[in-house]
């Protein structure tokens, strides 16, 4: 049997110059097939699936009235301004704290060998609803649970998604050219206008970087808002959630999910300003 | 060697408007970036740090700048201690290695940084004649001005609103000059800044910078690792090697009388040889009594430079010495020849070429011979005898004959020493002063039972010979010898001393 398939006498690597000089039998665009099928099985198809129910109504045909169900709708309405608030104040606090943290780690002689920089990204490695269990219990025990829901929702999506702010921060600053600093200190400016007229500026897409990555999931991460608010809070992820499973009104919310998507892409554009000014400095 | 001040023209006024005090820099683990350098520059002078990378040069630069506290001594500027005060406060304006211009700012606004943020007391006088004191800030009119004349000077007239990524590396460093420059800073720093620079545009920037400090009469401070550079540009120059200043002296001085064998090595190309000065103007080398114009001790080793320019080459037995030409290569302006006699080899410089092969002799005249002090004359140590009557001392453990250390004493079978006079001495943890002559050490590749081990940190060729230092990690201790073979730079290797060649002295006397 083999000597009927086989014909192959001697076997000698083509070098360059040589028919099949590739290392790789595949060419870079086969590569590229594994993800693109993936990519159109549970991205695009999705994606298309989602903007084909939010135009149809429960029989299949094209209409509006998901969206002006939606938009006349005052419960979705102030869903939908309470997930937005909700986001931007864990936002701006994730700055606020992000910041500082990342200045030092990225500055200070305490961080060698990342080992600083670990503790404050080692809760990302723990499963999620356990962390935000952990920390409902902590707020509990300190007293500060049940003051507020929305206080305690905000302090939830802080404490899980502050690495995500510091993260891509700290890269930007450690990557930031030290003379930079130096060339300010030596034309006159003290450290508070160096860090105002300097490293602030520079590390401007860094902070854009991080609003991306903690201001949309804020949004629709209502198990966060579920753990914290005592139930009393509904942010808009937890609205499409219901329509899906408690309703089975995909139509519905398929439309909001298109509100949400247009929310976020908004969102993009205003932070992908910040990013464009130094595309170079990249970050995350 | 750091406290030489010796300077010889009075083109700038005496004022000194920097002083070094017994400046060091000692960085975490212990190792002196800047050891002890005294040094004063005057107003309006051009003077460079030169010397090859890790000498210190930065280092100095930057604690005058205000980047680097100095571990100790003290920087005067006029005369007045600012060792601390931060860099925002010191009247002297730096031009960075990488250029530092803010990628976020437009040239006009990387330039106009400094003069933003100055501050004026200005002082008024109101119509009942009372003074009024404001602090102000310049006027954005006066901004512009500045910033356009600045411009104008380094030849970029036009370019306020580009960005600074659209600049090339020769238009960044003349942006980065022009934003130290209009803060008319009282001192101008300046950190390799033609390092990152194409050849030619190195050579036109070199002669601009020289012209602009002709013009401005500020004082320029600069620090490069290329020699002709310095030779080019600069009123004095500094030359250092691991934090230590070898030499400081006008460019003229520093080719033409080097101190010592490194600064000849450094500067310029030379032929250096070991020789012995024989009294009555002749010193001996390359198997001849050369006339010269130094005047060293009778019997005394020097070292001998003469430059490959100042070889003359002749026909065979017509000059001091024959030999036989081994290579020859044309460099453009001349050829570079190399010519062998015994076991030495010059290298000449000559518009006439000689063949490979010919027979030739040499003529040096006597006031291209220049004489230095030996820097090493052999190795000095500090150490101890260990239990197994071996010496550390360098970093290593070497066998060594402890015996010697008392005269006619022997050893007993349990190691301790029985002397002359029949008493028995435990040597174990004793001090001794180790010395080990220049052609005692040998290195190799192979790990090695008793000896030490470091890199080679220098290779300096003396005619017929290398003279090698290689250095310890742990305590950066020197091993410095003589060899014919041919190592490389940054080469790891085991020195290993034979045992009779270690001479042991005892610090001081060993109770009984």
């Amino acid at each position: 049997m083999q000597n009927a398939n086989s014909k192959r006498v001697s076997c000698e690597p083509l070098g360059i110059g040589g028919q099949k000089a590739k290392f790789s039998p595949f060419s870079r665009k086969q590569l590229c097939i594994p993800y693109g099928v993936f990519l159109a099985c549970f991205v695009v198809i999705p994606l298309l699936l989602i903007v084909f129910y939010s135009f149809t109504d429960k029989n299949g045909n094209i209409s509006l009235d998901n969206f002006i169900r939606f938009f006349s709708s005052a419960t979705t309405l102030s869903t939908v301004i309470i997930s937005i608030l909700i986001a931007l104040a864990t936002t701006i606090i994730c700055i606020l704290l992000a910041y500082p943290v990342a200045y030092v780690l990225a500055n200070s002689k305490l961080n060698k060998g990342g080992t600083l920089l670990m503790l404050f990204i080692m809760p990302m490695w723990i499963n999620f609803v356990l962390r935000a269990m952990a920390m409902k219990d902590l707020l509990t025990l300190t007293g500060i649970f049940g003051v507020n829901n929305y206080l305690n929702v905000i302090i939830g999506m802080v404490y899980d998604y502050l690495p995500f702010m510091i993260l891509p921060i700290y890269t930007v600053l450690i990557k930031m050219d030290k003379s930079l600093i130096e060339a300010s200190q030596d034309l006159g400016a003290s450290p508070l206008k160096t860090f105002t007229k300097v490293t602030l500026p520079l590390s401007l897409s860094g902070i854009a970087s991080g609003v991306t990555m903690v201001f949309m999931p804020t949004m629709t991460c209502y198990v966060i808002s579920d753990t914290f608010g005592n139930g009393l809070i509904t942010i808009i992820g937890k609205l499409i959630d219901e329509q899906f499973t408690t309703f089975q009104n995909w139509n519905l919310g398929s439309a909001m999910a298109m509100v949400l998507l247009v929310i976020m892409l908004v969102s993009m554009w205003v932070t992908g300003g910040f990013k464009n000014q130094d595309e170079k400095e990249g970050s995350l | 060697m750091a406290n030489q001040r010796i300077r010889r023209d009075a083109v700038m006024s005496d004022e000194k408007i920097i002083q070094l005090v017994d400046l060091c820099r000692c960085f975490d683990g212990g190792v002196y970036a800047v050891d002890n350098v005294n040094l004063y520059v005057r107003k309006g002078e051009f003077i460079t740090f030169l010397g090859p990378s890790g000498c210190g040069k930065t280092t100095t630069l930057r604690m005058i700048a205000g980047f680097d506290k100095p571990t100790s001594g003290k920087i005067l500027l006029n005369g007045k201690d600012i060792s601390n005060l931060p860099p925002n406060k010191r009247p002297i304006n730096t031009v960075f290695q990488r250029y530092a211009l803010f990628p976020h700012l437009n040239i006009y606004d990387n330039i106009a940084f400094g003069l933003k943020l100055k501050k004026f007391k200005v002082t008024y006088e109101n119509d009942q004649g009372h003074r009024i004191e404001k602090i102000e800030k310049l006027k954005k009119s006066e901004i512009a001005a500045k910033v356009e004349k600045v411009l104008k000077m380094v030849d970029l007239e036009g370019f306020e609103k580009r960005s600074v990524s659209t600049l090339s590396g020769g238009q960044q460093q003349r942006v980065a000059i022009a934003r130290a420059l209009v803060n008319e800073p009282e001192i101008l720093l300046l950190d390799e800044p033609l390092g990152a620079l194409d050849l030619k545009m190195r050579k036109d920037m070199q002669l601009e910078l020289k012209e602009m400090h002709r013009k401005l009469g500020i004082t320029f401070i600069y620090v490069t690792h290329d020699q002709e550079e310095a030779l080019t540009m600069s009123d004095t120059i500094v030359v250092m090697k691991d934090g230590v200043i070898q030499q400081i002296g006008t460019p003229t001085d520093i080719y033409n009388e080097p101190k010592n064998a490194f600064v000849a090595d450094f500067i310029g190309e030379s032929n250096i040889f070991s020789g012995t000065y024989i009294g009555g103007g002749k010193v001996r080398f390359l198997g001849h009594a050369f006339e010269c114009v130094d005047n060293f001790e009778v019997n005394e080793k020097v070292d001998v430079v003469v430059r490959p320019e100042d070889v003359v080459i002749k026909d065979r037995d017509e000059g001091q010495v024959n030999g036989k030409i081994i290579s020859s290569i044309f460099k453009g302006v001349h050829y570079e020849m190399v010519m062998q006699t015994g076991k030495s080899e010059i290298v000449i410089q000559s518009t006439v070429e000689r063949k490979v092969g010919e027979e030739v002799s040499v003529y040096i005249a006597p006031d291209s011979i220049h004489l230095m002090h030996k820097e090493f004359v052999s190795n000095k140590y500090e150490g101890y005898i260990t239990k197994h009557n071996t010496v550390c001392f360098g970093d290593g453990e070497f066998e060594c004959d402890v015996t010697k250390l008392y005269p006619n004493s022997i050893l007993d079978e349990e190691g301790y020493i029985i002397t002359q006079e029949g008493e028995r001495i435990d040597l174990t943890d004793v001090d001794v002063n180790v010395e080990v002559g220049l052609k005692d050490i040998e290195i190799s590749d192979h790990e090695v039972e008793y000896g030490a081990v470091g890199n080679i940190v220098s290779i300096i060729y003396k005619g017929d010979h290398y003279q090698i230092i290689v250095r310890t990690d742990e305590n950066e201790e020197d091993f410095v010898f003589d060899t014919e073979d041919t190592w490389n730079e940054n080469d790891r290797v085991y020195v290993i001393i034979p045992k009779e060649k270690i001479k042991l002295s005892l610090k001081e006397e060993v109770k009984r």
